[in-house]
């Protein structure tokens, strides 16, 4: 027998860096105005309406997703890391510090999309080239910056964090 | 930005989700990874009344050998595709396609059997999978059928699916020994979709010479077209650089494709060729050094 | 190693930035960050006309839906219109309605307005309102819009010019009759669209009893436009507090009053909520000021040697549908800086600024000043091909000398310093141009597209009025500086704290800047036009100086010293040569609080000047492009790109040079791929990220970053501006080396962008290959 359909308060339960929330959803609310607006994390911005910039990106169940795309309801059950929970006992992530070292960021409206996606390449290839940084950057807009210290940022981090032979 | 609103339901099988299909009509669409529905519901340039998730059902990811067939759960994402061993050593042509679509993020969302069923002409998967002679396998509640992708993509997103059917496999012939395949994408600088592709399938005979070819190109009409001029200029040839030049000349002679504020129709149609030719010579070299 | 931790010797060190904690946690606030309890939420329906009359609206059904507050139209708020800002003598300046009355101008203005108690269901509100239109004919072209019989882009106006400037010097007509060649040129400067990556928006807070407006507002300037918004509500502006939170960039579009602003801010009133309205990307691409959109015609004479004996350059500017305050401007700066880095007494530059149904124009990046380097500088390239000459030799006989400055140029405009045969040096030095041409031959001569390329350029910052800052010295001996800069992305928390520590010679961590906030900082101006280091850093260098003053009175009562003997020690004074008489910064607060300053001086330790040097700064450089171009494809692509750039004495390195790679980025944007066009219908084309193309990480080639340092003699801290760096040399560069490229086919000129398409099919029709396009 189908389930029924549900058009006003769909029951979810998402666990968003590390914290487990229970909550009630219409269906077309997206995944980052859940996160923005009832969770109140607001670290992850809103840049587009295309799915373009990337300013959205989160880690959904280990992988960089853009959480404007994703429905609310889609995300029941999952794992979530916004950039509010990189960080632990107050020590930042290398790539969070390597933004700073490296000037990664001027007005900071993309660098949390910009950070998650570079935590994401990482965990996926600890000793990126710079063609490979740049590529893994592609859904992720800035024009502040010119990209030239953001790919810097992640490379920093890739050698903090062990990566040998990180080349040009 | 914001959707209308609609209705969910959340399926845990495919049958479920066909039951769904026939009581809710035409006003509900099936969602898988998203990526081409939501941004649509988004600008409201679609409203359905009703969205089936079928991504909460088991089973239809990850891609297996089936006998003499790569088999691809219609919910594999593209990262995983493209990241899949067995992909990359038996059809590198489909890893380097499902490599190029979108970005890291919606490679990570997006599904292959929502990118067929979509059947976007900008689309990528369409056209490697033509060129590979992929087919599709269609269940619903009379039982399951295949379609080969050559009667598959029918028109601008428009496919030979009813809406009362759901795909569940995307199955691609392994190709025999001395194979090749490649694919290779001009993307719009902004959007990042095709603006003209080519994929490309070709056996060779130890002999050098082309026993088959197929060439599909994307971009270039409502559809991936298959670039018979092409793959007549290559058959039984020796797959000599000559060769797949003036057989690569050929590739737009059937199409019509959209002027649009990037590119014009002719630009378009020239590129073709050049597209087709890269990945002609990218297919033969891996043809080459499979050759076992 | 010299840190936020150092106390002198601050000037010149890359410091890493005091804004990046909190940012790379995800801890901004941003506009849409804020929420207020009872907040409602508003939403504009937009037409998609270019041009037509509004016959009717029912908004019945949207009033009716549930969570649904209000919905006006323009017939409800009559009296709410954007003040007009006339620039030019003789400027038409037709109505510019907050929500349209009776007629819509351009595709993307809104016709009503709805406050609901979410978005969504304000969008659901708002897709329910009924508009009836009557089309009226439009026109998106500019230099179409001057052709005898176009349409009349605002039907209230005779014409679609809304002014004519003109700015000449010398005696062009002798010069053009002792030329002994003519050097012919009409060049375009597409339009370009700014893109923060942060859209435009406010959250409006009445305050309860009518006692004022809290607003957060994406801005470039807070005070300006507090002061425009009181004028457009007819509400008193200093009980209006613009407050400018974190802001995710602004590159010169977010600096004027918007039309949702206001009727954001007089609903909030009527309603006595707080309101909310975030543009979505689609939205801020049709609303927010757009840039460039310039056609150029020029002519320069010169003798057959390369001298330059005059320039006359008509400029077409495509101003839009409607003016913001800053809509005008942008042309008048292209004049101001026509004849470039050259000597060109004999000059006569016109502009004429046009209505068209498309979006407004107004400053980004640049300003102005993109389109006048690519003018000049591709009339130079040309002139040199024409005659003969080595391009670089054409320039550098006619620079300004340095022996020159300041020099007053042939628009009547005084540049105050510079050395462009130096900058050109280094130029050529970093980027071995002879190796770069050797390279380009060898390509030549196997018949491939290679081209080199150079832009020499002057660049103005500051200006704008003044700027203000004060510097008070807390209580406890702390430092707070409140400057009417408007940080949205510039690093000034840091940079602007170098300054005063490296002056006050404390450590960074003792100096607070404050911005954005009209509350707090005395009556500023913003930052916009690359003024900030120049105008705010002036300002708060000649507050701190006073303060240090009066400083050093308090710390020579205290140790009972003539004030001549007390001299700046770290972190405070000392007596000359006696180091253990030192009085601290802390001590001397105590005493100018605790009243013990000297007899007859008043209490209190704070400063605040209002700057205006009345000039602005000229920076400059020179850039080096080196471009292929892949005859199979046409595609371009940049293999070198050397950037020379002169802002003075440099404060913070990495933070100019952040400003340089960010500016480049932009610049080569506008070089390679961004272009917002309109339809013949007059619908945005390019209206999305889906078809409008900016740079991504894997776009941008590998930048090479080079300096000269020429201190502005008319500054406190000898600095310039250098924010607008890279869209101003960056572009001219890929041109000329583009055109430099395709010279050994015989091809004149082609427009920016520079897409593959187009350098495909110009290479076709060159070869005698007919294609259908241009």
């Amino acid at each position: 027998m189908a389930a029924e359909i549900e058009f006003a308060a769909i029951p979810i339960e998402v666990t968003v860096n590390g914290q487990k929330h229970q909550a009630t959803v219409e269906p077309r609310t997206l995944l980052i105005y859940f996160l923005r607006e009832h969770l109140g994390l607001t670290g992850t911005h809103v840049g587009c309406d295309t799915s373009q910039c990337g300013a959205c990106t989160i880690q959904l169940n280990g992988r960089a997703v853009k959480s404007c795309t994703i429905l609310a309801v889609q995300a029941n059950r999952a794992e979530i890391t916004t950039i509010e929970g990189l960080a632990r006992d107050g020590a930042l992530h290398p790539v969070q510090e390597g933004f700073r070292e490296k000037h990664g960021l001027q007005c900071g409206y993309c660098t949390p999309g910009m950070i998650m996606t570079g935590v994401s390449l990482l965990e996926e290839n600890p000793n990126p080239t710079e063609a490979e940084i740049r590529h893994a950057l592609e859904g992720n807009l800035c024009r502040c910056t010119g990209y030239v210290n953001i790919v810097e940022s992640i490379r920093w981090a890739a050698e903090k964090m062990g990566g040998k032979n990180v080349s040009r | 930005m914001f959707p209308a609103s609609f209705g969910y339901v959340a399926a845990h099988s495919v049958e479920e989700a066909l039951q769904l299909l026939t009581r809710q009509g035409e006003d509900a669409k099936l969602l898988a990874g998203g990526h081409s529905l939501i941004p649509a519901m988004k600008l409201r340039l679609a409203s359905p009344g009703t969205l089936i998730d079928l991504g909460t059902i088991p089973g239809l990811r990850g891609v297996r050998i089936d006998g003499d067939t790569l088999a691809i759960g219609a919910l594999t994402v593209h990262a995983d595709v493209a990241a899949s061993d067995l992909v990359r050593q038996r059809l590198p042509g489909l890893a380097e396609a499902a490599s190029v679509i979108g970005d890291v993020q919606v490679r990570n969302r997006g599904t292959i059997g929502g990118s067929v069923a979509h059947a976007d002409p900008a689309a990528d998967f369409p056209v490697i999978l033509t060129a590979l002679n992929a087919s599709f396998v269609l269940q619903s509640m009379s039982g399951t059928r295949t379609v080969a992708a050559d009667d598959f993509f029918t028109d601008f997103y428009t496919t030979a699916m009813t809406a009362h059917e759901v795909l569940t496999e995307i199955r691609v012939p392994l190709p025999p020994a001395g194979s090749g395949t490649a694919y290779v994408k001009l993307p719009h600088p902004a959007s990042g979709y095709v603006v003209v592709s080519a994929g490309v399938l070709v056996t060779r005979r130890a002999s050098g010479s082309c026993a088959s070819a197929r060439v599909a190109l994307g971009g270039l009409g409502s559809g991936p077209i298959r670039a018979q001029g092409t793959e007549t200029g290559l058959q039984g040839k020796s797959l000599t650089p000559e060769v797949i030049a003036a057989a690569a000349a050929k590739a737009a002679e059937n199409a019509d494709p959209t002027e649009d504020t990037y590119a014009s129709a002719e630009y378009k149609r020239h590129v073709a060729t050049v597209y087709a030719r890269r990945a002609i010579e990218a297919a033969v070299e891996r043809a080459v050094t499979r050759n076992s | 190693m010299t840190t936020e931790h150092t106390s002198t010797g601050l000037i010149g060190k890359s410091i890493r930035r005091v804004e990046d904690p909190i940012l790379v946690v995800g801890k901004g606030c941003y506009v849409d960050d804020i929420q207020l309890p009872g907040m409602l939420h508003l939403v504009f329906l937009r037409t998609t006309y270019p041009h037509a009359k509004i016959v009717s609206i029912n908004t019945d059904a949207a009033k009716s839906m549930a969570g649904v507050v209000a919905v006006v139209t323009g017939e409800d708020v009559k009296q709410l219109n954007i003040p007009a800002a006339p620039m030019v003598a003789g400027q038409k300046i037709p109505p510019h309605p907050v929500l349209a009355r009776g007629a819509v101008h351009e595709a993307g203005v809104a016709v009503a307005a709805v406050v609901a108690q979410s978005r969504a269901v304000a969008q659901d509100a708002a897709n329910a309102i009924e508009v009836e239109y009557e089309s009226l004919p439009s026109v998106t072209d500019a230099e179409k819009a001057l052709e005898p019989g176009a349409p009349l882009a605002r039907e209230e106006l005779d014409s679609n010019i809304c002014y004519i400037a003109t700015k000449k010097g010398g005696d062009v007509d002798k010069a053009f009759a002792q030329a002994e060649h003519i050097c012919r040129m009409h060049i375009a400067s597409p339009r370009q669209v700014a893109l923060a990556i942060e859209p435009r928006g406010i959250v409006v807070n009445p305050e309860p009893m009518g006692q004022g407006l809290v607003i957060w507002l994406s801005t470039q300037a807070p005070h300006r436009v507090r002061g425009d918004l009181a004028t457009a509500l007819g509400y008193p502006e200093h009980k209006i507090r613009v407050i400018a939170p974190d802001v995710g960039g602004g590159f010169g579009s977010k600096g004027p009053l918007y039309r949702e602003y206001v009727l954001a801010c007089h609903l909030a009133l009527k309603l006595a909520r707080p309101i909310k309205w975030v543009a979505t990307r689609s939205e801020d691409f049709v609303t927010t000021i757009q840039g460039r959109d310039q056609a150029m015609t020029s002519e320069l004479a010169l003798k057959k040697d390369g001298t330059m004996l005059g320039l006359k350059v008509r400029v077409v500017a495509n101003l839009g549908a409607y003016l913001y305050s800053s809509t005008a401007g942008p042309p008048q700066r292209m004049m101001a800086m026509a004849p470039g880095s050259y000597q060109i007494q004999n000059c006569h530059v016109e502009v004429v600024a046009v209505f068209t149904n498309t979006t407004p124009t107004g400053p980004y990046r640049g300003a102005g000043r993109p389109e006048s380097v690519l003018n000049i500088e591709r009339l130079i390239d040309k002139a040199a091909k024409e005659l003969g000459l080595d391009r670089l030799a054409l320039r550098r006989k006619n620079f300004i000398r340095t022996d020159q400055f300041p020099y007053r140029t042939g628009v009547g405009v005084e540049y105050d310093s510079g050395d462009y045969t130096k900058s050109l040096a280094e130029a050529m030095r970093l980027s071995d141009y002879d190796q770069l041409i050797r390279e380009r031959d060898a390509a030549r001569s196997r018949g491939e597209l290679v081209g080199v390329g150079v832009s020499t350029f002057v660049e103005p910052s500051g200006g704008a009025g003044f700027e203000s800052a004060t510097v008070r010295i807390e209580r406890t001996g702390e430092i707070t500086v409140l400057t009417g800069s408007s940080s949205h992305g510039q690093g000034h928390e840091t940079s602007y704290a170098q300054v005063i520590a490296d002056k006050m010679h404390v450590s960074m961590d003792h100096v607070a800047i404050r911005h954005g906030d009209t509350m707090a900082v005395q009556q500023g101006v913003g930052t916009f036009g690359s003024r900030s280091m120049v105008m705010g850093g002036g300002s708060m260098a000649l507050a701190a100086d006073r303060v240090i003053q009066k400083a050093r009175r308090i710390a020579a009562h205290l140790v009972e010293a003539a004030p001549e003997d007390v001299v700046q020690a770290e972190g405070g004074f000392a007596v000359a040569g006696v180091p253990e008489k030192k009085v601290t910064w802390r001590q001397i607060a105590a005493a100018a609080y605790g009243g013990r300053v000297p007899p007859g001086m008043e209490p209190g330790l704070q400063e605040t000047v209002f700057f205006d040097p009345r000039r602005e700064a000229w920076g400059f450089g020179a850039h080096v492009a080196l471009v292929r171009i892949d005859r199979d494809t046409g595609k371009p692509t940049i293999e070198t790109l050397v950037l020379v750039d002169d802002c003075g004495v440099v404060v913070n390195p990495m933070i100019v040079e952040g400003q340089v790679h960010g500016g480049v980025a932009q610049g080569l944007g506008e070089a390679l791929r961004e272009q917002m066009l309109f339809g013949d219908d007059g619908q945005a084309l390019t209206g999305t990220l889906m078809n409008y193309a900016v740079m991504r990480a894997g776009d941008m080639p590998r930048l090479i970053l080079g300096e000269t340092v020429t201190p502005n003699p008319f500054n406190p801290l000898g600095v310039k501006g250098v924010g607008e760096a890279g869209t101003n040399g960056a572009p001219p560069a890929v041109a000329n080396a583009v055109m430099d490229a395709l010279a050994p086919l015989g091809i004149d000129h082609i427009d920016m962008p520079y897409t593959a398409p187009k350098l495909w099919a110009a290479i076709q029709r060159a070869e005698g290959r007919a294609t259908s396009s241009s």
